[in-house]
């Protein structure tokens, strides 16, 4: 028998200071399940990716990173950090997760960040 | 809603007589005069005063008397017992008591806490030498006030909002002022580079020295401050030393009273602490997660909190949005919200550089979210309004960013617009050119090209910012002959073509990416994937050793010096030199392969050695075992030199005429390093039989019994093409010249990404021989300009890495390992 359980608590993982994400820049954080791309906007906004190009898997946190958009490295397909989106006439979408910034610290949401 | 009189009076202390103190009590004694009796205790002798006009008294504008907010008369006639320099240090909250310095102890009903913030001094040493002051109170102004009659250097660290002011004011009083910041610009919290570029040059315009990525080692001085000392070594000799590096909430009192406290004295959103008779506001409070600075969210707490303890329904305070201006005269500044980089769907941006002006509203959902105005800040609280209630600007999206005076009228289409302007209308600020002129040119002198444009009138040959106008104007006045030459802007963000963009750069002397967008006028605030890599390596070729690269500006593979793969990994390749290498250099690299389990070691078309499949993590120890064995980066990755390919030559062939491979080995080493505006591969054949396919590299040379063949321009991929022969020399020493003179050349000229048989088709191949062979003095000039550029970048990227430079570029930011979730449903 199996017990179907509704997650409910939320677990934010210190992921350490947003002082080491380069301006315009991004970090992964890496989980037994995926490699998740954190990046810090101009204006110190971060953003939370499955950090595989929705197009060839290429990895985003090495892309370019432009307002709240993202240059894939591989082939240059524009990523919209707040949803995931490839952009213009691409189609694709890859998985945004909830990341939020605290004094001055950038904390993952694992419960979600992590779970399959 | 006043209580009933006749109730007895409920005892109301006051901690801190600032300017949430002061604001407090005016909104309570307006609303319940009869309530409390009131006692205020304040740290400073003196009655309450407007703290945010410290920085005019400071430059002299105002003086102590135009900034009181509460005079004497104002305590007696609200009955308030204030007991001025007192301070408190304790409180009792089973006793509800507070007790004082001196000793004496007050009895309360409720207790406000407003004992503001203190601010951040850097523990460096001597920073509490004498001749150290902050910038808070009237005391600290007294003291710098002081200390510039006698004159001198002034050093400010901090180059946000007080620090400027301050150095603003001292530089007023005739003090020799320098302002240090850590970060690399001014005010980064309330400005985009781009405003703080404009801020910079005003404020140096005052004769102020501005030293940005400036962090501050020690202040020096034997009993009293001397000088300032900087990390990289730097000493400036100071005579005062203001520190304005930030404030810090102040919550010592309420911590040892056993309040919830965080970065401040946290509070509901009717400013109650965790103890239902102490409230606490201003900048001494955290209210959901933040604190607060400036004096409007502190105005906002302080009616809700007044309303709260007049026992009136208060509406709960939800936070502040912020707006900051700079009180410089003459500076004109103004932010508010959050002003992210970027996304043009989501901006509008106006910059006139001939004004000095820079405007970006930024965009979300048809809202207002955030604005930075620099130069005309006039309709900054029109923003601010529409941005605190939220409207829905879609009506008037068009015409936003020309403000609310021009609002109303209909929008045309740029060629449209300029048509309808009349024959004495300003085209070119800069130069003074109407209308009527260009148009008259254009017909009375056959102009068909905007350059003919430019050389006949000079309108759009200064800033450029016109140019988009005098197109106009061609395209009206030729019809379809003009769009027939059509230029290609370098991209969306600006109507320049690249070789406008560096013509630019050179003659206006910019140095930095914020002032090229700024004084090229380009309409987005920083630019995309497209021209800031190109941008970048402008001002690299440009101003070598004096601009600062910026890596985010790069693409991956220059980045982190090593090429992506479709996985993601990374392959290696250490130079060979002129493909030579040694049984040592292979044996490491097999070593190196062996170690890392590096998947795959291939030879490349270039004459060297790529390690495929190498993990991102694992680069910089690669590169530290091959640096070790000798090797050093083979710039496989960069729009730079790659490949010297070689054949034998005389050394062992019985054909070869010349040294090929000594020549390969000597050109590899002298142009290495360099950044170009594409890639660069060379080669050298040692006879006219050209085993080393120099005839379709960017350059080759063809060794002959006479001496050495230059060839330009060829290539061998997308597109091929054989070179072209750009002269013949006697020497080893002139084929290095020339060819280095030529990779100058088109450094200099060439747009980014252009290999060089693109520039030599666009410039000519006429021009580059007269420039590279026919004109001596040039050429030495050119190679003059190479070493230059040379000297900067000639060290190994990989060494440097692997010693831990950029060292957080190759690791994750964190890395969660698999725990055991536990099974709660046993």
């Amino acid at each position: 028998m199996s017990i179907v359980m509704e997650q409910v608590d939320t677990w934010w993982f210190d992921c350490g200071p947003l002082q080491a994400i380069p301006v315009r820049g991004a970090r992964i954080v890496r989980t037994p399940r995926r490699d998740i791309a954190v990046f810090r906007s101009a204006n110190d906004e971060v953003f939370a990716l499955d950090n595989r190009c929705p197009h060839k898997g290429g990895p985003l946190s090495e892309g370019i990173v432009h307002g709240r958009k993202v240059a894939c490295p591989l082939h240059n397909w524009i990523i919209d950090l707040e949803t995931g989106q490839a952009t213009g006439a691409d189609k694709g979408c890859t998985r945004s997760f909830p990341v939020k910034l605290e004094n001055g610290r950038v904390y993952l949401d694992m419960g979600i960040a992590a779970a399959p | 809603m006043t209580q009933a009189a006749g109730l007895p009076r409920r005892k109301l202390v006051v901690l801190g007589n600032g300017m949430a103190a002061g604001r407090v009590l005016e909104e309570l004694f307006a609303r319940a005069p009869e309530r409390y009796d009131v006692t205020v205790f304040g740290a400073e002798p003196r009655v309450n005063y407007d703290r945010i006009m410290l920085s005019p008294v400071l430059a002299g504008d105002k003086s102590f008397e135009d900034i009181v907010v509460h005079d004497d008369a104002w305590y007696q006639r609200h009955a308030v017992d204030l007991r001025r320099g007192e301070t408190v240090v304790g409180i009792d909250r089973a006793a509800r008591t507070v007790a004082t310095q001196a000793g004496a102890v007050e009895a309360y009903d409720d207790l406000v806490i407003a004992v503001g913030s203190r601010p951040i001094l850097i523990p460096v040493p001597g920073h509490d030498l004498p001749g150290v002051v902050t910038f808070r109170d009237l005391d600290d102004v007294n003291a710098m006030l002081a200390a510039s009659q006698l004159g001198g250097n002034a050093v400010v660290i901090g180059g946000g909002l007080l620090g400027l002011e301050a150095a603003a004011g001292l530089a007023l009083r005739g003090m020799n002022t320098t302002v240090i910041h850590l970060m690399p610009t001014l005010m980064e919290r309330q400005l985009d580079p781009n405003a703080a570029y404009l801020l910079q040059k005003a404020i140096e315009k005052r004769g102020i020295e501005i030293l940005t990525s400036a962090n501050t080692s020690a202040i020096l001085g034997d009993g009293r401050v001397e000088a300032v000392r900087l990390e990289d070594g730097r000493t400036l000799p100071a005579d005062l030393v203001v520190m304005a590096v930030g404030i810090r909430p102040h919550v010592a009192l309420a911590r040892d009273a056993g309040l919830e406290v965080k970065r401040g004295v946290v509070v509901d959103d009717f400013m109650r602490t965790s103890d239902p008779s102490i409230f606490a506001v201003g900048e001494c409070v955290e209210h959901r997660g933040n604190c607060y600075g400036l004096v409007a969210p502190l105005y906002e707490m302080a009616k809700t909190l007044a309303a709260s303890l007049a026992g009136e329904p208060a509406a709960p305070y939800a936070g502040s949005a912020l707006s900051t201006k700079l009180k410089v005269t003459g500076v004109d500044l103004f932010s508010a919200g959050d002003f992210s980089e970027g996304d043009e769907r989501d901006e509008i941006v106006l910059r006139d550089p001939a004004r000095g002006i820079y405007k970006r509203v930024v965009l979300r959902d048809n809202r207002i979210v955030g604005a930075v105005l620099y130069g005309d800040t006039a309709d900054g609280s029109w923003y601010f309004d529409m941005l605190k209630k939220g409207t829905d600007i879609a009506g008037l999206r068009d015409t936003l960013i020309f403000g609310q005076a021009n609002q109303g009228g209909g929008v045309l289409d740029p060629r449209a617009a300029v048509a309808a302007l009349s024959d004495d209308a300003e085209i070119c600020g800069c130069n003074g050119v109407c209308k009527g002129v260009i148009t008259q040119a254009i017909v009375a002198k056959g102009l068909s090209s905007l350059d003919d444009v430019r050389a006949q009138t000079k309108a759009s040959a200064s800033c450029g910012q016109c140019t988009s106008k005098v197109e106009a104007l061609l395209a009206a006045t030729l019809g379809d002959g003009y769009a027939a030459n059509a230029r290609k802007p370098m991209c969306k963000c600006v109507d320049l073509t690249h070789e406008e963009v560096r013509g630019f750069i050179l003659s206006k002397e910019l140095k930095s990416v914020p002032a090229t967008m700024q004084e090229l006028g380009w309409k987005t605030s920083c630019g995309c994937p497209t021209c800031r890599p190109a941008l970048n390596y402008y001002l690299v070729c440009a101003w070598p050793g004096e601009y600062r690269d910026d890596a985010q500006s790069r693409y991956i593979n220059e980045r982190v010096h090593a090429n992506i793969q479709k996985d993601g990994t990374f392959s290696v390749i250490p130079r060979m030199w002129g493909g030579l290498t040694t049984p040592a250099e292979l044996r490491a690299i097999a070593d190196v392969a062996d170690r890392f389990k590096i998947p795959t070691v291939k030879v490349t078309g270039g004459q060297r050695i790529d390690l495929l499949g190498v993990r991102k993590e694992d680069l910089p120890a690669v590169w530290a075992e091959l640096n070790a064995a000798g090797m050093v980066s083979g710039q496989a990755y960069a729009k730079g030199l790659r490949t010297v390919k070689t054949c034998v030559g005389s050394e062992w062939c019985r054909f070869g005429t010349q040294d090929s491979t000594g020549l390969g080995v000597k050109l590899e080493r002298f142009l290495c390093g360099s950044w170009t505006p594409a890639k660069v591969k060379l080669a050298v054949s040692g006879c006219p039989r050209n085993c080393a396919e120099a005839t379709v590299k960017d350059f080759g040379v063809v060794c002959v019994e006479s001496g050495y063949d230059i060839h330009i321009a060829g290539a061998a991929g997308l597109h091929v093409r054989a070179t072209d022969l750009l002269g013949h020399v006697e020497t080893e020493e002139e084929a290095i010249e020339c060819i280095a003179a030529a990779m100058q050349l088109y450094r200099e000229q060439a747009a980014y990404l252009d290999r060089v048989w693109k520039w030599v088709e666009k410039a000519g191949l006429e021009k580059v021989r007269a420039a590279i062979m026919d004109d001596p003095e040039n050429r030495r000039a050119l190679l003059e300009r190479f070493k230059k550029s040379q000297r900067a970048v000639q060290r190994d990227p990989w060494a440097e890495r692997a010693a831990g430079r950029e060292a957080n570029e190759f690791t994750p930011l964190a890395v969660l390992t698999p725990i055991r979730r536990r099974m709660a449903a046993e």
